[in-house]
């Protein structure tokens, strides 16, 4: 377990560095979902089924699709080969290293690291389990609702982005 | 069964694997004969013209954020459906009103017309 | 005749023993047994693609009033092997510019992402890969992974027509997902779990078909249109944009994406079975042997048979245009499905645990259609009449 623990945290560690250091556009992207995956693979490992499923559905399914479709639509050249690291990335490399070390200081001295998590009873759904919090007053119905509320304001954000660049692209005709 | 995932990790694994064969038999069986003509960019019959990259239109880009939107939706949706059978009648009416949200999000899409394809 | 009655759990333990008794350790043991089982069942899965090459020509044939193959064996049976073997020693060409790794990559995900979905797929009750109690959202998922492979394909193989063919592909390939796990989402909610075992037998008593026969209109078209069959064959679309985003692959990579297609079918039809028709029954008839493998036997029928009707429809119906399949799939076919949903979820729960939940639900479905139907006329009428109005004042305009 330990082993597979390590080979997939390796890859996603990996990929995400290929993600900022490779030199094309749409090769980041493809790194970027192999990050996604091995992020998905970490959930499964945990057990986690339901976790799992969603980072691809959501992650790779809808949001990467998302960001090649607009590299595609934005840069003329997809053999785009700019420098993908500017002069400043040393400072940058020294404030990242700076915070990792705030946050593992952190880290350790949280219970919650070295705790177990309880085992589940046997005969629990757990994907029941979500269903049940999400929808009970006391529990997570607020959030739930709010987020339908969310999704509402990005999609009405989306179409008035859309809407404008549109008429900026007619008045140009 | 310890962890269901570890089948399908190894599913993953051989579903790989097999395709790769067939590749890899392919590519040692055929023959090897590239030339500049052979190798050329298909473009019905014809010298290709200008770059291969090609404008696009950004209604797509616009379906695909709609699509993002609906996406999320439905995950959300899923364990309410699961477990709504145990559940008392006033959930049913929580799921509905999360839909009925969203989808005033896709009237207003379409009454704008975000949803034409021009 | 304890094999007879659950086959796989017999051969697991008598194979787990074997394998523990030389000092084995138990994970690595249960590890090599997946192993084997996966490489058996994956094989499986590729000799009945193979046979569904033959099956989808001769139908075609049929279709079009031709003979189809006959020549290699007894009704051309031995066609596809002369096919494969075509393949197999054709030269595998890359076109200058392409992007070598992903140009490669993308029909190996083509294929594992179909694949992928036999891991869930239950046969019988005691046959099956493994219950996923996310089994739904694992068949989105594994839909995900093709799409991916669409635009890897498109974009590596840097042409013109593979690119337009890919974006049209994933455009249709996301919007088609929204209604087609609306309606996965009301069998869920019918079953009360996601997971594929749990479903087929929600169903002992009545197919989820006769519960819900719009969630079935609705899962048959957005299914069609992931597929990319006809009518929603835009991706290929041979008569304006070459092959789509298999117009440079050669050889066995294109077999691969042909292969992947077929298989795909049939594993949809499979879906269809096992979502809206309960698996492996069939009136009673799969309790005339006492072992599952009768049932998976039904379970295959089925599917067949459902793969004949996506081909019923893919000869038929003629090729949709760009705009029409999206507005159909974002004005039509998702409205209408999130409403069935929210129907569903009211008169399921309204009469949950009483007698009339079929009857009520069944009526509640054919209720919901007929109203969009008559929607759509008087929709249609006013659309019609606005036309004629318009085209009269121009007449007149232009007398005057």
């Amino acid at each position: 377990m330990k082993i597979l623990f390590l080979i997939f945290a390796a890859i996603t560690l990996g990929s995400a560095f290929m993600v900022v250091t490779t030199k094309k556009m749409i090769h980041a992207a493809f790194w970027l979902i192999t990050t996604l995956f091995g992020v998905a693979a970490l959930y499964a490992l945990l057990n986690a089924g339901f976790m799992a499923m969603v980072q691809i559905v959501v992650y790779v399914g809808a949001i990467a699709i998302l960001f090649i479709f607009a590299i595609m639509l934005t840069r003329k050249e997809m053999l785009d080969s700019a420098a993908p690291l500017n002069k400043n990335w040393g400072i940058a490399a020294l404030f990242s290293l700076l915070s990792f070390a705030g946050l593992y200081t952190l880290l350790r001295n949280w219970t919650g690291f070295s705790n177990e998590a309880p085992e589940l009873a046997a005969g629990v759904d757990t994907i029941t389990e979500l269903g049940t919090a999400l929808v009970t007053p006391d529990a997570y119905l607020l959030p739930f609702e709010v987020a339908s509320v969310l999704l509402l304001a990005a999609l009405i954000g989306a179409v008035y982005v859309a809407n404008d660049a549109k008429n900026q692209q007619e008045a140009e005709k | 069964m310890q962890n269901p995932w570890m089948y399908v990790g190894l599913f993953v694994l051989v579903g790989l694997l097999i395709p790769v064969a067939a590749i890899a038999i392919g590519a040692i069986l055929g023959p090897k004969k590239p030339n500049a003509i052979k190798q050329s960019t298909y473009e019905c019959g014809i010298e290709t013209v200008g770059d291969n990259w090609v404008q696009f239109k950004a209604q797509y880009y616009i379906f695909a954020l709609v699509f993002l939107v609906f996406d999320v939706e439905t995950v959300f949706l899923f364990p309410w459906a699961v477990s709504l059978n145990k559940l008392p009648l006033f959930a049913v009416f929580e799921g509905i009103i999360f839909i009925l949200i969203l989808l005033a999000g896709l009237v207003y899409a379409w009454k704008k017309g975000m949803l034409e394809w021009v | 005749m304890e094999f007879w009655k659950d086959p796989i759990n017999t051969i697991f333990a008598s194979m787990m023993e074997s394998f523990t008794s030389g000092g084995m350790s138990d994970v690595l043991a249960r590890v090599l047994i997946y192993l084997i089982g996966i490489l058996l069942f994956v094989t499986f899965a590729m000799v009945l693609d193979i046979f569904l090459v033959w099956i989808e020509r001769k139908v075609v044939a049929r279709f079009q009033d031709r003979l189809g193959p006959n020549r290699i064996g007894p009704f051309g049976i031995f066609q596809p092997f002369a096919d494969i073997v075509k393949l197999l020693i054709k030269e595998d060409i890359t076109p200058v510019g392409a992007d070598v790794v992903m140009f490669n990559l993308a029909p190996i995900f083509s294929m594992m992402s179909v694949l992928l979905l036999w891991a869930i797929m239950p046969f019988a009750p005691n046959m099956f890969g493994v219950d996923l109690n996310v089994g739904m959202l694992y068949l989105v998922a594994a839909g995900s992974i093709g799409t991916l492979s669409v635009i890897m394909a498109g974009w590596a193989s840097n042409n013109k027509y593979a690119l337009l063919g890919a974006f049209r592909t994933v455009a249709q390939m996301v919007s088609y997902e929204i209604p087609m796990v609306a309606a996965l989402l009301v069998v869920t909610l019918l079953a009360g779990t996601m997971g594929a075992v749990g479903i087929v037998g929600a169903q002992e008593g009545v197919s989820f078909f006769w519960l819900s026969p719009l969630a079935f209109l609705i899962f048959l078209i957005s299914a069609i249109a992931e597929l990319g069959r006809s009518p929603f064959d835009l991706n290929e679309a041979e008569s304006e944009i070459v092959a789509g985003f298999h117009t440079e692959y050669t050889g066995m990579k294109f077999g691969l994406f042909y292969a992947g297609e077929l298989l795909h079918s049939f594993t949809f039809g499979g879906f269809i079975a096992l979502l809206f028709f309960g698996g492996h029954r069939l009136f009673g008839l799969e309790n005339l042997f006492p072992t599952p493998i009768w049932g998976a036997l039904i379970f295959i029928g089925k599917a067949i048979f459902f793969y004949w009707v996506i081909m019923w429809i893919k000869y038929t119906v003629p090729r949709i245009r760009v705009d029409h399949m999206l507005a159909f799939n974002w004005k039509f076919l998702t409205p209408l499905a999130f409403i069935l949903l929210m129907v569903t979820a009211l008169v399921g729960r309204l009469f949950l645990e009483s007698a009339w939940l079929v009857p009520a639900l069944f009526i509640s479905n054919i209720l919901l259609a007929w109203l969009t139907v008559e929607y759509l006329k008087s929709h249609a009428r006013k659309e019609r009449e606005k036309e004629e109005a318009s085209k009269q004042s121009a007449t007149l305009a232009e007398q005057h």
